[in-house]
């Protein structure tokens, strides 16, 4: 296995670099316009004229040189595995970088007018349609800036479309134990009572438990689909039948899509409403934690409830449209995250249905291939140990030491591999959540499941020690980081 | 690897979906194509678009055009940065932490206050949080805002407060400065507000200089004063935090990072008493050390007992994805221009814009400034004898995307368009955009 030692960089706070007269950069202004100014700081009103501000001052190059090395303390994908589950950190295409960077995307103001914007208009008007037909949704709204604001969408579509048609007493939904925070923290801000459905010992939600749970006050059910545990829930039909049946909406939480482009749909299993993380699923760039999209999609009946605007057809041109008759009303200023939709609408253009297919069918392979590759002994699963395992395989550590997750998490970093997601869903003990994607390549999957087999034996052995070692900081006093805490430097 | 899974296809690994909910077709989306092929056509597609350097751009309201330093998009377009993950572990993501406390520093500086989070979406979906914050600190259920702020942040802030049963109740503003209506204001404080919220400078470009008594006001009747700007102003106009705002929000977008039609932008998002911040939406980095070594300085997420991956239900907001990147965007710009180099910018923005405001008063039929109150880098325009909509497409048929049509809910008498001068626009580029709007006019 390569060996690895992450950049140490004792990097200074720029405040601390800061020498007095110092300027990276310039402004342009105009000599033709200065010339006639007196002294501009007069327009401002002088009781409303700023007193000091001490930014750092620095040169161009320090300033490179800063955030370079920085950069160089930040493990990413381009580097090696990162697997965290329910994260999706795929490979993200150069090209769509590319595309994304011309002045025709950075220089598009959101209230120019449509005609003078068709070129990305159309895009996003045919991303919208391969959306729908990939979750066999009516049509998506592309305004959400992320998972959490697609899922907020969501609930509030499924609260104001009850309300207008007699369920204004139906103020709870149904989340899953294993459900992502994300689900009943968009639930509680919709105003609706969570209430938590159990999983079984397989794993997954039985129908049999949400009837249990189902009566007149149900509004719906969030539902991960395969769910946490990267299992497909098998009875999603008679689920998604279970809340119909008292007049309840189902909400898609489309985090683990991964698993199921061109193998099923959740429009098909019952579905009214979907959101999709294109910076998941669609291979949209982290960002080191964003920027994502959380495009939503609904069923034909819900369509006038859609977060405005969406992108239309009228008269052969495109258009933004904000007058649906239901709308929820605005979730973002403007349109969304154009130059994050644009990504996604290249990868989905590189892969088409063919290339779709296979991204789920080689993730899937994946997942179960790298688990299996996992010695049974250390890491059982205690969930459904007879299913195949979708896009991702989530592992109990089987040690008496508490913190024996965390401690593989921090000691997988040293092989230069990123940990698996931890202590997540809540019902495994000891969990490591592993999604490997379909972007590694088999010899990577070998590594990444030696390198947690051997941590396994160290640490049984107790010849683990300190962990870890090669990162550019040992391990981090996350404790002491809120007591006292330090959020700004004073200077 | 099928051999190792015990499966004889990959097919068989998707058994366990019931037949009656698989596909069993192909989707109907085209094949894919090859790099090649795919960018050349998305790209000549895109170049449909009417945008600088072929067309001149003078819209604002939320969004403006500024000059993005090549140096920060250099960095913004390290595949370090830009292909991780959220820094859950922060041993092997310093570099992304740090940059991030930079970010939250740098920015508690531009606006006076003390603590910041690491980024939300946007301004209007930060204004939205604000809202819902204010409602949960104060347990009141009321909000006021100010009749002159931007018409997208007050659609957002209803979507987001109004499932907690949020009333709005807006302030008039003066009809001649254009600025908040404290008359109006002290008569709305009822008492039983969250929140007053406005902006700096407001949607019509104005400066609020009677900030301090507004704050003093909301203050008075218990209500949060909530602010919220646009960062490059605060090169020259007095910080929030200064006349007594509580919490700031606002659209980072102009710190460097493309108007990208519509997004990916930077929701500003800090608080002022730093017990505040247990309240707060969206994720905070924090300094401290490494647990071998309390001299080694490292950093990490903090207060993450707030968020919903550990409070779910009870979390403050279930923000997860928010915009690092950009953030990271922010903190090199303002590092880069620096002291000097930020007040400059405002000085070459604020007389440009002044002096474009002076030339288009020579234009027959219009009065700009329309209001009497100072400005910053936007003002209103208006017309006598024409309507705003034509004269906004008319420009737009020249190449230059000015004039947005003031929204109706304002209630000018008059027709208007909002215009925004920063320091990409040169003497000439003003004299093209008069010449066009006189023009405009005369034929709308």
């Amino acid at each position: 296995m390569p060996r690895f030692r992450q950049a140490v960089w004792d990097e200074p706070l720029l405040k601390e670099m800061s020498r007095q007269g110092r300027v990276g950069m310039l402004a342009p202004s105009d000599p033709k316009v200065m010339a006639k100014t007196k002294d501009p700081a007069l327009f401002v009103p002088a009781n409303m004229r700023r007193d000091s501000l001490d930014l750092p001052e620095l040169s161009e190059l320090q300033v490179l040189r800063h955030f370079n090395r920085l950069s160089q303390m930040n493990y990413s994908v381009e580097l090696g595995m990162y697997p965290l589950g329910s994260c999706t950190m795929k490979y993200n295409p150069k090209v769509s970088e590319l595309i994304a960077s011309s002045d025709t995307v950075k220089q598009a103001h959101p209230l120019q007018p449509p005609e003078t914007v068709q070129g990305l208009l159309s895009i996003l008007y045919e991303l919208e349609r391969y959306l729908s037909e990939i979750t066999g949704m009516s049509r998506f709204s592309l305004s959400t800036a992320a998972g959490a604001q697609g899922e907020l969408a969501g609930v509030l579509m499924v609260r104001k479309y009850l309300r207008e048609h007699g369920g204004s007493k139906k103020d709870e939904i149904i989340v899953p134990d294993s459900a992502h925070g994300t689900n009943p923290a968009s639930a509680a801000m919709a105003g609706f009572r969570v209430v938590k459905v159990p999983s079984d010992s397989t794993g997954q939600v039985r129908a049999s438990a949400v009837k249990e749970l189902c009566s007149e006050k149900t509004a719906g059910m969030m539902f991960t689909v395969p769910n946490t545990l990267g299992l497909f829930e098998s009875e999603v039909s008679e689920v998604c039948d279970a809340v119909h049946s008292v007049g309840g909406l189902m909400y898609y939480d489309g985090a683990n899509m991964n698993a199921l482009l061109g193998k099923a749909r959740p429009g098909d299993m019952g579905f009214d409403v979907v959101h999709l993380n294109l910076h998941k699923t669609f291979a949209t760039p982290h960002g080191g934690g964003g920027p994502g999209a959380g495009p939503v999609g609904v069923t034909k009946k819900l369509e006038e409830y859609l977060p405005v605007p969406v992108i239309a057809l009228k008269r052969g041109a495109y258009t933004l449209d904000y007058g649906l008759d239901h709308t929820i009303g605005q979730l973002k200023g403007f349109v969304g995250n154009s130059a994050v939709l644009l990504r996604a609408y290249v990868y989905i253009r590189l892969l088409g249905a063919s290339g779709l297919n296979n991204v789920s069918s080689l993730a899937v392979l994946a997942a179960n291939y790298l688990w299996k590759s996992l010695d049974p002994e250390a890491f059982p699963v205690t969930h459904g140990k007879g299913l195949r395992r979708k896009h991702e395989a989530v592992v109990s550590v089987k040690s008496e030491l508490p913190g024996a997750a965390m401690t593989m998490a921090k000691a997988i970093l040293d092989y230069g591999m990123h940990s698996p997601t931890v202590y997540f869903p809540l019902i495994v003990h000891e969990a490591l959540m592993i999604e490997p994607t379909e972007s590694e390549p088999v010899e990577v999957l070998d590594d990444y499941a030696r390198a947690l087999n051997e941590i396994y034996r160290s640490m049984k052995a107790g010849s683990l020690g300190e962990v870890p070692k090669n990162t550019s900081v040992g391990k981090v006093d996350e404790v002491k980081a809120s007591h006292p805490m330090t959020l700004r430097v004073h200077w | 690897m099928l051999r190792k899974v015990g499966a004889a296809s990959v097919d068989e690994l998707f058994s366990d979906i019931p037949n009656k909910v698989r596909l069993g077709r192909k989707l109907k989306i085209p094949e894919g194509g090859s790099e090649y092929t795919v960018r050349r056509d998305v790209t000549s597609r895109l170049s449909l678009n009417k945008t600088p350097p072929a067309a001149l751009c003078f819209l604002g309201g939320g969004v403006w055009p500024h000059y993005v330093p090549a140096a920060v998009e250099s960095i913004a377009s390290r595949q370090e940065f830009y292909t991780s993950y959220t820094p859950y572990q922060a041993e092997v993501s310093q570099g992304m932490l740090q940059a991030l406390f930079e970010y939250q520093s740098l920015m508690c500086d531009l606006l006076g206050m003390e603590a910041c989070n690491s980024s939300l979406y946007d301004w209007a979906s930060a204004a939205g949080e604000a809202v819902r914050m204010a409602g949960r600190v104060t347990g009141r259920k009321k909000a006021l805002v100010a009749g002159n702020i931007g018409p997208t942040r007050l659609a957002v802030m209803r979507t987001y407060a109004e499932p907690m049963g949020m009333e709005f109740d807006t302030v008039g503003f003066d009809p001649v400065k254009g600025t908040v209506d404290l008359d109006d204001l002290r008569r709305k404080s009822k008492g039983d507000q969250a929140c007053f919220y406005f902006e700096n400078p407001n949607y019509f470009g104005v400066v609020e200089d009677r900030a301090h008594e507004i704050a003093s006001i909301a203050h008075d009747s218990g209500a949060l004063a909530m602010v919220g700007v646009d960062p490059i102003s605060l090169s020259l106009i007095k910080e929030p935090g200064a006349y007594g705002a509580d919490i700031v929000v606002g659209e980072g977008q102009p710190l460097g990072i493309a108007m990208n039609y519509g997004g990916p932008h930077l929701g500003i998002f800090a608080v002022k008493d730093v017990k505040l911040a247990r309240s707060m939406p969206g994720r905070l980095i924090g300094i401290t050390t490494t647990v071998a070594d309390p001299s080694r300085k490292a950093f990490a997420m903090v207060l993450q007992a707030r968020e919903q991956h550990i409070r779910r239900e009870a979390a403050t907001s279930n923000v997860c994805t928010n915009q690092s990147l950009m953030a990271v965007a922010a903190a090199s710009y303002l590092s880069l221009l620096g002291k000097e180099g930020f007040r400059r910018l405002g000085e070459s923005v604020i007389s440009n814009s002044h002096f474009a405001a002076r030339r288009f008063s020579k234009v027959a039929g219009v009065r700009s400034p329309h209001f009497r109150g100072s400005f910053f880098k936007e003002f209103v325009v208006s017309y006598s004898k024409a309507k705003a909509e034509p004269v906004f497409r008319k420009l737009a048929k020249k190449g230059i995307l000015a004039g947005y049509p003031l929204d109706k809910r304002f209630g000018l008498k008059t027709q208007a368009g909002l215009f925004c001068v920063t320091e990409v626009h040169t003497a000439d580029d003003i004299e093209m955009l008069a010449v066009a709007l006189e023009e405009a006019l005369r034929r709308a």
